[in-house]
């Protein structure tokens, strides 16, 4: 390939990666894991061992190779495996735990920095491994590092599985009272995809191939700087300036997509067009959000930046990739941005406007830190409505709730690195008990009179 | 390989010279070569082959960088494909 020297484009790729925070946020490789049942559930996990370790042994060492060539950080190399309801259904035992620490060996003898797929789809009804599954969360998050899990509890063809969402509210509950980060790496579904490259809901869906390479880009810093260029231009330029800056972003992730994929002779999947945060300053979501023109994030108007800035990125990232999938959109999960942390710090920001916000941009209420006595019904009832705005409008929606055991309404929890710190959010007093008593389905919705 | 290598600095006497030296004792050619002030800031940038090149990338790139940091001078290499396809369609 030859380059035509351009100083200036050079020295604006090597700004952004050196002061801009630009990055591949993760490389994710999807790996089929349905071979492996076994009614023996050690020998199952043993498959599973030997499995992620051949098949994953050189997706580390292939992305440090990557970053030094490219001169682009890498920030995460991760595993996403077929959901382990789907592969331990025929297992004699319920003790999903003990796969769920052969996955957090594997993933530590390959060097990733994370393993998804602790995993149950269950948006219209529950199995009986799904169920296992559920009940085995709190243990298996808590007794691993790596490990993250997801549960889809609705879609908008199914509707809402609320006997699925009520178990959901008692094992996050569960989960935070054995310990704050293992609520840190579950996630509620509704709408999950199948190809997403990002924790904690990254799972090998079972329409993906036997292996699969994901990338998730991101760059909210670089998206921040171009902003800072056009102060008091017309909402036709800051679009059009975001759409040019994520072509860019999301062309260097297609690079490190087709290189990893190429060097690993694993097939490429999807570039996942997102804009993901760090706690790190200049990193964050919610800056561009008051680049826009807001005093604060969470304020008045938020809502309406937040949609066009995740529908720019969309516009700018589809022509950049070859195939697009995942989340694709901008996050706002709350621990991760200082910006949001900032907002939720001073009041400005809350779990109302976040959740008005999930209507507009990719995923949910994310990394979000609830009094520690909130109960197992009131988190159910956050979880269905979360649900309920990704079933009628089509789209993916998430709940990562972290209830902050023995501390109420702005207290401070520290997760450590990217997953940040929260403050925690004041919800609304209100029970829903009998609300999340009542169990069943809510209906999958009509798709014609859409108002 | 044609990559680029860029090297960042606070102006100062004798920096071009330095550096294309380090890439002559490794056997690596210049094609392209451009520099700028950015106010007292020195920037060049090189497009370079590394067709001739013996050491493996990663230990370039590493030694390049600690001759830079012995003179004060931030000195990146990247494979040329990444400006590429960033900034052409």
């Amino acid at each position: 390939m030859s380059y035509l020297m351009n100083s200036s484009e050079i020295i604006q790729t090597i700004r952004m990666i050196d002061q801009q925070h630009l990055d591949v946020r993760t490389v994710t490789m999807g790996i089929n894991l349905l071979d492996c049942a076994d009614r023996d559930i050690r020998r199952c996990g043993e498959k599973i061992y030997d499995k992620l370790c051949k098949t994953a042994e050189r997706l580390v060492p292939v992305c440090c190779d990557i970053e030094q060539e490219f001169g682009i950080p890498i920030v995460n190399k991760r595993i996403s495996v077929t959901p382990i309801s789907l592969v331990a259904a025929s297992c004699a035992s319920a003790d999903y735990e003990i796969l769920a620490g052969f996955m957090d060996r594997a993933a530590k003898a390959v060097g990733v920095n994370f393993i998804g797929g602790f995993s149950a789809l269950c948006q219209k009804g529950l199995t009986e491994s799904d169920l296992r599954l559920i009940r085995s969360i709190p243990r298996a998050l808590t007794d691993t590092e790596l490990v993250c899990a997801s549960v889809n509890v609705g879609s908008t063809k199914a509707g809402i599985n609320m006997d699925a969402v009520k178990q959901m509210g008692l094992v996050i509950r569960e989960t935070a009272e054995l310990g704050p980060i293992g609520c840190a790496k579950l996630v509620v579904f509704c709408n999950a995809v199948e190809d997403n490259p990002f924790m904690a809901g990254a799972f090998h869906g079972v329409g993906e191939p036997e292996c699969v390479i994901n990338v998730g880009v991101s760059g909210p810093g670089v998206v921040a700087h171009a902003l800072k260029e056009c102060k008091g231009e017309k909402f036709d330029t800051v679009a059009e300036t975001i759409k040019r800056t994520a072509f860019k972003i999301t062309r260097m992730g297609q690079l490190v997509a087709q290189e990893a994929s190429r060097r690993l002779d694993v097939p490429f999947g999807v570039v996942d067009l997102s804009l993901a945060p760090t706690p790190a300053v200049g990193d964050s979501v919610a800056e561009i959000l008051e680049l826009i023109g807001l005093e604060r994030c969470g304020t008045h108007g938020t809502t309406a930046a937040l949609a066009l800035l995740n529908d720019a990125v969309k516009k700018g990232g589809v022509m950049a990739s070859g195939h697009v999938g995942g989340l694709s959109g901008a996050f706002i999960p709350v621990s991760e941005d200082a910006g949001m942390i900032r907002a939720a710090e001073e009041g400005a920001l809350t779990i109302d406007k976040l959740e008005a916000m999930t209507c507009v941009c990719s995923v949910g209420l994310d990394m979000i830190a609830v009094p520690g006595d909130t109960t197992a019904d009131t988190l159910s009832a956050i979880i269905a409505d979360e649900a309920a705005i990704g079933m009628i409008n089509n789209k993916t929606t998430a709940v990562r709730l972290i209830p902050a055991i023995g501390k109420s309404v702005g207290e401070r929890v520290d997760f450590g690195g990217l997953l940040g710190s929260a403050p925690v959010m004041p919800l609304h007093p209100g029970s829903a008990a009998e609300f999340v008593a009542r169990g069943g389905r809510i209906p999958a919705p009509l798709h014609s009179l859409r108002n | 390989m044609k990559a680029i290598v860029s090297v960042f600095a606070k102006d100062a006497r004798g920096i071009t010279a330095y550096v294309t030296a380090l890439l002559a004792e490794r056997d690596i050619n210049i094609l392209d070569i451009s520099q700028t002030l950015m106010q007292e800031y020195f920037a060049m940038i090189m497009l370079v082959d590394l067709e001739a090149c013996p050491l493996p990338f990663h230990e370039l790139a590493q030694w390049l960088r600690e001759k830079g940091m012995e003179r004060a001078l931030d000195i990146h290499i990247q494979r040329s494909d990444i400006f590429e396809a960033m900034h052409r369609i």
